[in-house]
């Protein structure tokens, strides 16, 4: 009778465990973004043009320099930082100036973030400068989007700078 | 304790599974390992064919596949569930400081690559789940500046997937788990005598359990992973995931101070603050004959043999290391020369502790008895300083001593005691078995007194004299009891009748 109550014993014990493993192995779920809401992805890494003009060499500079970093042409390794805009029904959602990353400030400008939006039809308006100019814009993207409930938007600068991709 | 004394009753002291929660993480890390290599077999990398493989196999093939598939979660749940639980047991058991840092310390980098191993391993079967452990993985990551470009970037979106991430993904899979493997055997470089299996009962028992469960509640997957869409709600593994949830509420900089900052802190554990450092072992050549018993029941590795220096014709003499010896005395007690008989001369073991001689143990013992009055039923008890603490019991017939370990008393003590009639019985009392401060005293203890360890029990020693009460600071009552008893069937016994006789060196036989 003892052995019986303890081989019962052991079975519930092993029981409580597999209960234990079996129900935290997936539940309680967990919502990061309610479901009745949408996501907007804005990311791009994007390379700024260069901080300066480049410039020929003269003679005398190309002499001062070991005969095999004789290049005629010298350009800044630094690059501007990148200005992006973006309104969503006019509304502001994100104004940054990403700088450069690198060591030397020579690499692309990265940005990633994420929006939760109310689903719905939205009208997204965004302008990104890559030079220094005061007025005006390098590029402007405007589209009007459906989206859905649980949908999740990725907004990328794509095609070598060229154009915003909605996804 | 008293959990663990419960748990006794119900598996019995051998299959007790608090006793081995490491051996059983050993345990589940096979289940895992086995059931991997089988996963593998039909695993595909590409998208969506990483996916539809686990479906195939959940759901096909799910006879052998689905429950390969479930046994792989669960007994990596379990790995997890045992690594927890064997961490705060030897915390809260002080089994950390001292000559056990190494233990400790090497056991914390085993955490990290356990959750990666797990969280890389939710990311291969690329449903809804491991879209939202990839996403949150990469944006926690990319809280570092150090990627040129955000790496979270590669799930933006559909077309930004690559198959080959899971390449990578894959091989951190399997390799982690075999550098941790490497570790594991790194853990285990003081621990002599250590044990990696758990006892068969428990293995088939636990394998049972984990087996009904994967029929039961087989493992499956959520939704494909879809880049366009939010995976919500996810099913999480809190055993692995748990940390997932909190970068949301608190964000990624405190997550990696807590991280970071945990792992510090557990690493530092055991200067915080150090063990107090007792004097280690010494090593007396006159006595040492290089019989080797310290070297091998010493449980932390602390002693070695090295060629003889003191030209005496033995090969080899024991040698201590003081950082590693953590003055437990088992091996005074494993010291064939540590003889309360001996007469001649000093007192002196091949071995002994400077902390608690064995000839001061001797000195002690005489004392104590020497106090016990004329009565049939007077005890003498061993105790141990990490057990029950023997003190409490003294007077009424009871004389107590108290070593540092159990395992320090040679069992030549115990002939003494009875021999000279010192008093009419002895009762041993230490940590209960698997629950040995110092690991094995116990059970080196419980091998000498049942003749099959050496140094051995005498056979002329009345073994109805000796009494055994393995017992836990929480265990006064059960002792008590016991004791009562014992001293109850004492007074029934005959006399001792002992004939002692002199030998050559003085030394009483």
């Amino acid at each position: 009778m003892k052995k019986f109550i303890q081989y019962t014993a052991q079975a519930l014990v092993y029981a409580g465990f597999a209960w234990f493993i079996g129900y935290f192995s997936n539940i309680p779920q967990y919502t990061r973004i309610p479901e009745d809401l949408a996501l907007v992805k804005f990311s791009f890494a994007h390379g700024a043009k260069p901080k300066g003009e480049c410039h020929t060499l003269t003679r005398e500079e190309l002499l001062a320099l070991a005969p095999n970093m004789r290049k005629p042409r010298s350009c800044p390794r630094e690059r501007l930082p990148v200005k992006v805009e973006l309104k969503m029904d006019g509304e502001t959602l994100l104004k940054e100036t990403l700088i450069p990353t690198g060591l030397h400030g020579d690499g692309p400008s990265v940005i990633y973030k994420r929006l939760v939006i109310q689903p719905g039809e939205h009208q997204f308006h965004i302008t990104l400068n890559d030079t220094d100019r005061e007025e005006g814009y390098d590029y402007i993207s405007q589209k009007t989007l459906t989206i859905a409930p649980g949908q999740s938007l990725a907004i990328d600068f794509k095609g070598s700078g060229i154009e915003f991709v909605y996804e | 304790m008293w959990i663990e004394g419960w748990i006794d009753h119900i598996f019995g002291q051998k299959w007790n599974p608090t006793y081995c929660l490491g051996a059983l993480g050993y345990y589940y890390f096979w289940i895992v390992s086995i059931s991997g290599i089988y996963v593998y077999i039909f695993f595909e990398t590409g998208i969506p064919d990483a996916f539809m493989s686990i479906e195939y196999l959940t759901n096909e093939q799910w006879w052998l596949g689905g429950i390969m598939r479930s046994l792989h979660r669960y007994a990596s749940d379990a790995m997890v569930a045992m690594m927890v639980l064997h961490i705060i047991r030897e915390f809260a058991f002080d089994r950390y400081r001292g000559g056990r840092w190494f233990s400790w310390f090497t056991g914390v980098p085993m955490l990290w690559m356990v959750m990666i191993a797990g969280i890389t391993g939710y990311w291969l079967v690329w449903d809804e789940l491991a879209q939202y452990v990839a996403i949150t993985t990469t944006e926690l990551l990319d809280w570092f500046p150090i990627f040129g470009e955000p790496i979270a970037r590669n799930f933006l979106a559909p077309s930004h997937l690559d198959s080959r991430f899971f390449t990578m993904m894959i091989f951190a899979h399997i390799f982690v788990p075999l550098f941790l493997l490497f570790i594991m055997w790194i853990h285990l470089q003081r621990v002599a005598h250590s044990t990696i299996n758990p006892p068969r009962g428990l293995a088939i028992g636990t394998f049972l359990m984990l087996l009904v469960l994967s029929i039961i509640k087989p493992a499956t997957s959520q939704s494909i992973a879809d880049l366009s869409t939010i995976p919500s709600p996810v099913g999480i593994d809190w055993f692995y995931l748990w940390i997932y949830p909190l970068i949301d509420i608190v964000g990624p900089a405190w997550i990696w101070i807590g991280l970071l900052g945990g792992t510090a802190l557990l690493l530092i554990v055991p200067w915080l603050p150090p063990a107090k450092k007792v004097p280690a072992a010494v090593v007396n050549l006159d006595n040492c004959n290089g019989c080797t018993r310290c070297v091998v029941d010493c449980p932390f590795s602390a002693i070695t043999m090295q060629k003889r220096t003191d030209g005496m014709a033995f090969d080899q003499e024991a040698i201590v290391n003081p950082d590693i010896c953590v003055a437990c005395g088992i091996c005074v007690g494993a010291c064939p020369t540590a003889s309360p008989f001996r007469r001649a001369g000093e007192f002196i073991p091949g071995i002994d502790l400077p902390g608690l001689s064995a000839s001061t143990l001797r000195d002690k013992v005489e004392r104590a008895a020497s106090k016990l009055e004329g009565r049939p039923d007077r005890i003498m008890v061993f105790g141990c300083d990490k057990a029950l603490r023997v003190d409490k019991f003294r007077g009424k017939g009871i004389a107590t001593v108290s070593m540092p370990c159990a395992g320090m008393l040679p069992p030549s003590f115990i002939d003494f005691v009875l021999s000279r009639k010192l008093a009419d019985g002895v009762v041993v009392t230490g940590c209960r078995r698997g629950e040995c401060h110092y690991r094995l005293g116990q059970i080196w203890l419980e091998e000498r007194l049942d003749g099959v360890r050496d140094p051995r029990l005498r056979k002329r020693v009345p073994r109805e004299r000796v009494n055994r009460i393995w017992a836990s600071a929480t265990d006064g009552r059960m002792f008590a009891r016991n004791m009562a008893s014992f001293q109850g069937t004492l007074s029934d016994l005959k006399p001792i009748d002992h004939k002692i006789k002199k030998i050559k060196d003085g030394t009483e036989q």
